[in-house]
């Protein structure tokens, strides 16, 4: 992997193609009921992790909550590993063990993946600890949802991060939804960048249908922790176009709201700001899009066809 | 090799220091930890001695500072957390039962936590319902936590040490009771080891086998010592680790004696004893010879005031009658 200022925008708006195209996949398949338990997709929110990848250097680290599909692609986990991970397979990112909401991807700095709200903020903390204890000039990104900014833990690792200078950026997918509880109605604040302002860390505003202004505001970000430790707070405003998880109708919005948003597509939108450019041909993009789709399928296939984790192994992971 | 006599406390500080000299991995972090030298000094010099990257105070943040432990520990740091007290690690409690243990299953192997979270734990004195929970049962319940409860400072000290080195999340659960306690110690440069899941006879006898653990061992000794004048000869098995539990230490002293009591600081319901007594009858039955007797705390929050405390608590009375009810005696 290339690292940030390098990497080509026609790859990063294939990486969203192949986000989307993998949640489909993901979706269909949960209906069908190859995929248990929770299952969050990502769709419409692609911009936000694929801006962030492209401001950081491979070996930065990530740490996500529940909605991690698309964090793990990004990473350069494979379309393979994710989908046979749905599928609670062998060949899995956790082999098998994990689950949609815990993708963990050590060889690409992926650090999952956590499911309790809030509660990997902390541990985002302690990664950017490690990073400082060693001298090292590597960044965390920490992305979690709007619901988690009232959880403890949240406000907790914010103080530590201030307080101990730690280089981690806190990047708040913005989606407008706590689950089916609107930000106006579980956030006393105006906006949620301001919860950054009570600890002293700076924060700002990025618009997530945006990608070129999710990577270039991040890029301005890493730049200024790898010069100078210290925290940040980015405020990803974006929307999913699905429901929390695949058993919510979402019907607490409009479809004025979501038909809004749709509008604004990010993948549409990078696609038009390249095609303006002559970076990109409608052709391109059709091949891009039929390579997307071909790797999801195939991930399907490769997911079906994989082993269950033996049964043997059942007390292997307990302790090492 | 000279052994000397120090204290619990002295012996938590030697295995901290011991440690943190040998690995740069390792760090402290938690409340009061640096400056003030630890709430019960146990961190004592430690600040001035390896500084402040590696001795870190933190503020009155529980979960905070215990996830960013575990956060440490998934890259490869070895953090000792401190708790002031394992009553306040109720408030961090979804990092210590949700977090540390479970991510190497979560991650499928990839990702192992080692990380030794240590304090205080169980009734001190009057301290109250909130300040005086003892929180074995609860943590040795999950999968993928390790428990030890040492009673002396030798095991204090060797068991601390191993917890440090151990590759997944340990807790070393302290007294306060016992810190100021003496006991002999092999010499500051003999590496002492002990390892988790090894209890130890810490008193040989015939009649009866007392299963013990923490703040019960010096009572299940002490008691021992009387029942001695009543020709009762009682065995005390000092647990040392709750997780891993040392199933063939326990079923070859009742094979010996037959007969078993177990006093503990813990809960009665769902506590260590209850599960201690269940495994004694399910894999030795035949070897006894009158049914299990149990000391535990009543079943009720602590009190605060002193008489009410006492009477909540395992004493030598209670273990006394317990003795004679299985013995016949």
């Amino acid at each position: 992997m290339q690292p940030a200022e390098q990497r080509d925008e026609v790859e990063m708006l294939w990486l969203m193609l192949l986000i989307r195209r993998f949640e489909e996949r993901a979706s269909q398949q949960y209906q069908a009921q190859k995929i248990g338990g929770f299952c969050h997709l990502y769709i419409g929110q692609e911009a936000v992790v694929a801006g962030a990848i492209a401001a950081i250097r491979f070996d930065d680290y990530i740490i996500t909550a529940y909605r991690d599909h698309a964090h793990a692609l990004a990473r350069g986990t494979s379309a393979n590993a994710c989908m046979a991970e749905l599928f609670g397979k062998d060949t899995g990112c956790s082999r098998g063990l994990g689950g949609s909401m815990h993708f963990f991807d050590k060889e690409h700095h992926m650090y999952g993946g956590h499911a309790i709200v809030g509660a990997h903020v902390p541990l985002a903390c302690g990664l950017a600890f490690a990073c400082k204890y060693r001298n090292e000039d590597r960044v965390t990104l920490c992305f979690f949802g709007d619901g988690a900014i009232n959880q403890g833990a949240f406000h907790e690792a914010l103080n530590l991060a201030a307080l101990f200078k730690l280089p981690v950026i806190f990047i708040c997918e913005n989606n407008l939804f706590a689950m089916g509880t609107s930000v106006e109605r579980s956030t006393s604040l105006k906006q949620i960048v301001d919860r950054a302002e009570g600890y002293d860390i700076p924060g700002c505003v990025v618009d997530g249908m945006n990608f070129r202004h999710v990577r270039d505001t991040l890029s301005e970000v890493v730049e200024s922790i790898r010069k100078d430790p210290h925290p940040a707070f980015v405020e990803v405003r974006t929307y999913r176009y699905r429901g929390h998880s695949m058993s919510d109708p979402a019907s607490y919005r409009t479809k004025e709201q979501l038909e809004k948003y749709r509008l604004d597509d990010p993948i549409t939108r990078l696609r038009a700001q390249l095609t303006r450019e002559g970076k990109l041909t409608n052709e391109k993009f059709d091949e891009l899009d039929k390579e997307a789709k071909r790797i999801a399928l195939e991930s399907v296939k490769f997911a079906e066809q994989s082993d269950e984790p033996p049964l043997e192994k059942l007390y292997d992971y307990t302790y090492v | 090799m000279q052994m000397r006599e120090i204290t619990y406390r002295q012996a938590l500080n030697e295995a901290l220091a011991e440690e943190l000299a040998r690995d740069p991995n390792v760090f402290l972090m938690g409340e009061e930890v640096a400056e003030y030298n630890g709430a019960y000094k146990v961190s004592q010099g430690l600040l001035e001695r390896f500084g402040p990257k590696r001795i870190i105070d933190t503020p009155i943040s529980e979960n905070g500072f215990a996830g960013l432990g575990v956060g440490a520990a998934m890259v490869g740091l070895r953090p000792i957390i401190e708790f002031m007290t394992f009553s306040f690690s109720l408030v961090a409690f979804d990092q210590v039962v949700n977090n540390a243990p479970n991510m190497l299953t979560m991650s499928g192997g990839q990702f192992n936590i080692p990380i030794t979270f240590r304090g205080p734990n169980g009734p001190a004195h009057q301290l109250g319902a909130t300040h005086s929970h003892a929180t074995e049962c609860l943590y040795a319940s999950v999968p993928g936590l390790k428990v030890c409860t040492p009673a002396t400072p030798r095991d204090a000290k060797g068991l601390l040490k191993t917890a440090v080195r151990d590759n997944n999340p340990v807790l070393v659960l302290e007294s306060e009771l016992l810190y100021s306690s003496k006991g002999m110690v092999e010499p500051a440069e003999t590496e002492l080891l002990i390892p988790l899941g090894e209890a130890e006879v810490k008193r040989e006898g015939s009649d009866v086998t007392i299963v013990c653990y923490a703040q019960t061992v010096a009572l299940a000794l002490a008691v021992a010592e009387k029942l001695e004048d009543e020709d009762i000869s009682a065995e005390v098995l000092d647990l040392r680790s709750i997780k891993p539990l040392d199933e063939r230490a326990i079923y070859d002293s009742v094979a010996k004696t037959h007969r078993v009591v177990i006093v503990e600081q813990d809960r009665p319901f769902c506590g260590v004893g209850a599960e201690v007594c269940y495994r004694i009858q399910k894999n030795i039955f035949d070897e006894l010879d009158a049914p299990i007797g149990r000391v535990s705390q009543e079943d009720v929050p602590m009190p605060y005031n002193e008489r009410l405390e006492k009477a909540v608590l395992p004493n030598a009375e209670k273990l006394i009658a317990a003795v004679k009810k299985v013995c016949y005696a």
